[in-house]
């Protein structure tokens, strides 16, 4: 068993399970070992839209749930497998918008209840869902109506990182929402392109990108771990595969074969990094 | 002769003139074309490009955009919709059995920032009487807190301004090329026309700084879009 594989052991069927979005260090890898496992039912939140990562557990038949302000695969569309599922009704899908997803997550961070966030009514979003309220801001002289955000706590946070290191830190440099995730999560899983020795915090130029081992659960070493999606100067998106997905993804027989070749038989791209 | 996305970054260009800080997104490359031709032409314009690949201006992650919004430290956003009806409400989540991608911030940028509703798309399909769902409103009561808002609505063919006080766009100009009666038959909402210009052509100069200076600062995010409209590789 490899370490990717060992780790998303760790995540059980229905977890609420937060993922970044596809420009923010995505654990693909770990994505597709959750896939060879046959994990079912997963909640998946966006932090605060999903892509590719979504897509596949979808049309690969691992998730119940879609808690997102979008799913889509940016340049490259629409994401076809969430689409047709959202239909189709096969997947409850809780519609956000991004900044709430952000609240939500900051209150846990803070261990509050609720946060207040301003904009967002008169939106349908808010319709129908007791995980928030539009209440009279407390401070104002007159009428002030505010919607609060109710604290999210998501099972597990999972997301790729640049480095972690002997002391179990990992460094996501300027993607600082992975530690918001991090710090919400009950328990948060890495992939790390590299590992190295040492201790980042004693780095003054690292510490302020590393997420503190305080909130590490688990590291597994991922080369090209993010693929194929980029890790900032390290290697970019594939935009060629993303595409050639987005074409296939459109029937469920081409979901099939791309699954079988990339996920199953687990090709990567030769392409350089 | 200059092409539709040209003239169209033009518009934009016209209608956020008094900006100082704009954020784009990764689906508006003739937005930030607009953007870039102002500062072209000397502007002091900042320009937060969300998804700039090298570079990226944030440091606390996708969640700082919101937080500069909240203050009111960015001027113009733009936002779209698979369906914009009449009382200038977007719908980005399901529309005639199909699921979209969903709202993404909309339903917060609308309110932070005055706001250039875009979509080269002009049909009954798009601009509905009423949109199947709000992601974001178009108006809000005086009691609900609210800096930004719509103030225009562009499209492939035509050019319409919000009216606050009526809640209700104003046909202001049709795009050479295109009729009055036209744009009254493939527009789904009702709407106010008074004296209704053709859309100023894309000036000379303008072209000549689109072509030059702002296709070369537009390529590296927006490759597929340069590569389109400028034959930039």
């Amino acid at each position: 068993m490899s370490a990717v594989d060992a780790l998303v052991e760790h995540i059980a069927d229905g977890a609420f399970i937060a993922l970044p979005p596809d420009y923010s260090l995505p654990a693909m890898d770990a994505v597709r070992a959750l896939i060879r496992r046959r994990v079912s039912k997963l909640r998946l939140l966006g932090v605060p839209v999903l892509g590719l990562s979504a897509d596949l557990l979808i049309g690969a038949g691992c998730v119940a749930e879609v808690h997102s302000s979008a799913v889509s695969l940016g340049e490259a569309g629409l994401a076809p497998r969430f689409s047709e599922a959202a239909e189709h009704g096969e997947i409850k899908v809780v519609d956000y918008t991004c900044p709430a997803v952000h609240t939500a997550l900051q209150a846990t961070e803070k261990g509050v209840p609720f946060m207040p966030l301003r904009g967002v009514i008169g939106s349908d979003l808010t319709r129908g869902r007791s995980d928030w309220q539009i209440a009279q801001n407390p401070f104002a002289g007159g009428k002030d109506p505010i919607l609060l955000v109710s604290a999210l706590v998501p099972d597990i946070a999972l997301f790729h990182a640049r480095w972690g290191d002997e002391a179990g830190n990992v460094w996501v440099g300027r993607r600082r929402e992975l530690a918001t995730i991090a710090h919400a999560a009950r328990n948060t899983y890495v992939t790390v392109e590299e590992l190295r020795p040492g201790d980042m915090l004693e780095d003054e130029l690292l510490a302020p990108g590393v997420i503190s081992s305080t909130y590490v659960s688990g590291i597994a070493r991922a080369e090209r771990g993010a693929w194929p999606l980029g890790v900032a100067d390290v290697y970019g998106i594939d935009d060629a595969h993303l595409a050639a997905y987005a074409a296939a993804a459109k029937t469920r027989e081409g979901f099939r074969r791309y699954l079988d070749e990339f996920v199953w038989q687990g090709t990567k791209s030769s392409l350089p990094a | 002769m200059a092409g539709n996305e040209e003239l169209l970054a033009c518009v934009i260009a016209r209608l956020i003139a008094d900006a100082r800080h704009v954020a784009v997104g990764a689906a508006s490359p003739i937005p930030a074309t607009a953007c870039e031709l102002l500062r072209a032409k000397g502007r002091p314009i900042r320009v937060t490009r969300l998804h700039q690949r090298k570079g990226n201006p944030f440091t606390e992650g996708s969640g700082e955009l919101f937080d500069l919004a909240g203050q009111g430290r960015i001027d113009y956003f733009f936002l779209g919709g698979a369906q914009i009806d009449g009382d200038a409400n977007i719908n980005l989540v399901r529309a005639e059995g199909r699921r979209f991608p969903g709202s993404f911030g909309s339903a917060f940028m609308y309110f932070a920032c005055r706001t250039i509703l875009f979509r080269e798309e002009h049909s009954r399909r798009v601009l509905v009487p009423k949109v199947e769902f709000i992601s974001a409103p178009g108006w809000s009561p005086p009691e609900v807190e609210r800096r930004g808002g719509p103030v225009a609505l562009l499209t492939g063919k035509a050019l319409f301004r919000w009216q606050k006080d009526k809640r209700r766009f104003l046909l202001e100009s049709v795009h050479p090329g295109h009729a009055v009666d036209e744009v009254r038959d493939i527009t789904g909402f009702q709407f106010d026309e008074e004296r209704v210009d053709e859309t100023a052509a894309t000036a000379a100069q303008d072209l000549a700084l689109l072509r030059g200076p702002v296709a070369a600062r537009i390529a590296p995010d927006y490759p597929d879009f340069a590569r389109r409209v400028w034959g930039i590789n």
